[in-house]
């Protein structure tokens, strides 16, 4: 199985003719993925990456049947492009934008809730479930078919991850970056479930960094639950309060946020909590190891 | 981007807000006219960014334009934790009856906007949240419908105000539009007041605009050099990177914001003091590794630079590159050592063999590399 996106997903890319959706589009391409046709307005009737171009989504939809959305527009337009999608009936929306105005992302994902929709990121690396599809751009060449899920807020540091674990051995179901921002479609929480329902996850691995309370919240749904074992790593560790790090999310403000309060939540639900990801991946590869023996 | 009093009370002053009158002075001469205008006593307050002014003497009251001017005299250019005053606001003396708190901030685990409502006003919300969380009402602001009257009344009663209801209400909605047509993460009015004479006003203002949001608001660009930033972090914003000034000696650069945080705390677990926070993003090209390098090293304390690249749109060759081409270009005075993985990690390692910046195999080792050859101080683990 894998969760979110398989071989059954159709990609439309919102912002294709562009040069970052370009050039993703081909990378998803050689990965697998079957990207069903791409919009921008203006450049309908022409292809991008060998995939035809539409003026805008609900025709894009109409005319390839397509599933999924990415969203490749710069973060000033993005949260109309989301509600596009949403709008055209697009039921995943993946939303790699960076600079998003907070105000857009509340009203593009509230939009796309009402619609059915489900939005990841925005300001995220997107998703990969390996051998099958990605979504994103992450690069191809990480992944390793497996049995570990991994869910993160940031780009490299899944980067990193999936390559900790893949030189062990240890291969992947699903890879979901959430995203480094504030206000972000889809959440640890909702991530954690559905690897708890996935067949073909056996471990979850979790990659939170300082800001926000999205990890407690996971903690705490992970403390009440019979589920799947789960990995963890904060970064931040050391961060100053008040002080955002790159991520518009990352930062401690008022007490909430800070490492340690994470740390501590997901610790007490049963979640190893590790220093490095090296130690991590460690871990990880015993775990799944031993679940295969079962 | 967070907005100096002044500027907080000129937006809510243009949403209908009643505030204090008042005006800005850069002088004590100044100070003195705009007391003169508004006649009978003033408090003159220090225009800065940080919280407890009024504790630190950065609030005065004065009952003549005399007074004003000596009080301006006294705080203009008084340096209030690390920051230098360089305007003073003049207001009005209001007399205070009960001082509430309003504020409008995101809800990042509702994914919506929210009003927080509370009675004891005048301190600061963090510490009402920490010792009486019951003392704070809090409302969802559903964004297709803004804030809607009933939902600040009832929060209003419920968290037990008193005195003009509609009038304070009338002043939360209006900033809840405020933040939402201003594109603000933080609007906070902190006191919301009832004067003797039963007014309703904002006695002290804060609000923080949304920087992926300035594009909106061109109005405000100029308040952008008031925003309180450190210059070095002025300088990379100026140019893309995100870049935050730290306290220690070991500067570090890498791509992605997770990444750099990792690479800090890894820093730290070996003994050393991270000067700064630099992320050089994806897909970072020669002359982006070489301005980061430049911007580490206008920190005159930085005594020595680790950095962590692992390649994905970013390119291990490109980086070295930056690297080499620093070198030749200017005067790189403290060792660096760089961790390189990821994609054409090969290549670029390659590149660097026989240069200065050999490259090291994880990012502990390239901080003790740095560390010794800074001879750096260090400071125990986990400090």
């Amino acid at each position: 199985m894998s969760i979110l996106i398989d071989d059954r997903t159709k990609l439309l890319v919102q912002g294709i003719t562009g040069r970052e959706g370009n050039f993703h589009t081909t990378q998803m391409q050689a990965f697998g993925t079957n990207v069903v046709a791409g919009v921008t307005p203006g450049k309908g009737g022409s292809t991008s990456a060998g995939v035809p171009v539409f003026n805008y989504v609900e025709e894009a939809v109409r005319e390839t049947g397509a599933n999924a959305s990415v969203v490749f527009v710069p973060g000033r337009f993005a949260g109309d492009a989301v509600m596009e999608a949403a709008a055209a009936g697009v039921e995943l929306i993946v939303a790699i934008s960076e600079w998003i105005p907070v105000h857009d992302s509340i009203a593009a994902i509230t939009f796309a809730r009402s619609h059915g929709a489900r939005v990841i990121g925005p300001n995220c690396p997107g998703l990969t479930s390996a051998g099958k599809a990605k979504i994103g751009i992450m690069p191809n060449y990480l992944f390793q078919e497996g049995r570990v899920g991994v869910v993160s807020r940031s780009g490299t540091l899944t980067y990193e991850m999936v390559d900790e674990l893949s030189s062990r051995g240890v291969g992947q179901s699903t890879v979901v970056g959430i995203g480094g921002d504030p206000v972000i479609g889809t959440s640890f929480l909702d991530v954690v479930t559905l690897f708890d329902a996935d067949r073909d996850t056996d471990l979850v691995v979790l990659i939170g960094e300082i800001g926000g309370r999205d990890e407690e919240i996971a903690a705490e749904y992970i403390a009440g639950r019979q589920g799947k074992p789960v990995l963890g790593f904060i970064s931040g560790r050391t961060a100053p309060p008040g002080k955002r790090m790159g991520h518009a999310g990352a930062i401690i403000t008022g007490g909430e946020g800070g490492p340690e309060h994470k740390v501590d939540a997901l610790r007490r639900a049963g979640v190893q909590v590790f220093d490095t990801l090296g130690a991590l991946a460690d871990r990880a590869a015993e775990v799944v190891g031993a679940t295969a023996a079962v | 981007m967070k907005l100096q009093e002044y500027m907080s009370k000129d937006l809510l002053r243009q949403g209908g807000i009643a505030v204090p009158a008042g005006r800005v002075a850069e002088t004590p001469d100044e100070a003195a006219q705009i007391a003169h205008e508004l006649g009978g006593r003033v408090a003159v307050k220090a225009q800065v960014l940080v919280g407890g002014r009024g504790k630190a003497g950065g609030i005065k009251v004065a009952d003549s334009p005399e007074e004003a001017r000596q009080a301006a005299q006294q705080i203009l250019g008084m340096d209030l934790k690390g920051l230098t005053v360089k305007k003073v606001l003049v207001e009005q003396g209001i007399d205070i009856d009960v001082e509430y708190y309003a504020g409008i901030t995101v809800d990042r685990s509702q994914q919506s906007m929210a009003l927080m409502l509370s009675a004891m006003g005048g301190v600061d919300i963090e510490e009402v949240a920490r010792d009486h969380p019951e003392a704070i009402q809090k409302v969802r602001i559903d964004p297709g419908y803004g804030l809607r009257p009933f939902q600040c009344m009832q929060a209003m009663y419920a968290g037990e105000f008193g005195g003009p209801i509609n009038e304070l209400a009338g002043i939360v909605t209006r900033l809840a539009s405020i933040a939402e047509a201003d594109d603000a993460v933080l609007a906070e009015i902190n006191p919301l007041v009832v004067t003797k004479d039963g007014r309703a006003m904002a006695a002290d203002a804060k609000i923080e605009i949304d920087d992926s949001a300035l594009f909106r608001h061109p109005s405000l660009a100029p308040y952008k050099d008031e925003a309180g930033d450190d210059p070095i972090e002025l300088y990379a914003a100026r140019h893309g990177l995100p870049y935050v000034k730290l306290d220690g000696n070991i500067g570090v650069i890498g791509n992605g914001a997770g990444l750099v945080m990792m690479t800090l705390d890894i820093v730290r677990q070996v003994g050393g003091r991270p000067a700064n926070f630099l992320d050089i993003g994806g897909g970072a090209r020669a002359d982006v590794v070489r301005k980061a390098i430049e911007i580490v090293l206008m920190d005159g304390k930085v005594d020595g630079i680790v950095m962590n690249i692992f390649g994905g749109i970013t390119r291990g060759d490109e980086v070295a590159k930056g690297l080499l081409e620093a070198a030749s270009t200017m005067a790189v005075r403290v060792p660096i050592a760089i961790r390189l993985a990821g994609t054409r990690a090969e290549e670029g390692q390659e590149l660097l063999i026989g240069s200065p910046f050999e490259p090291v195999g994880d990012v502990a080792s390239a901080a003790r590399a740095v560390m010794a050859r800074a001879g750096s101080a260090t400071v125990p683990a986990g400090s």
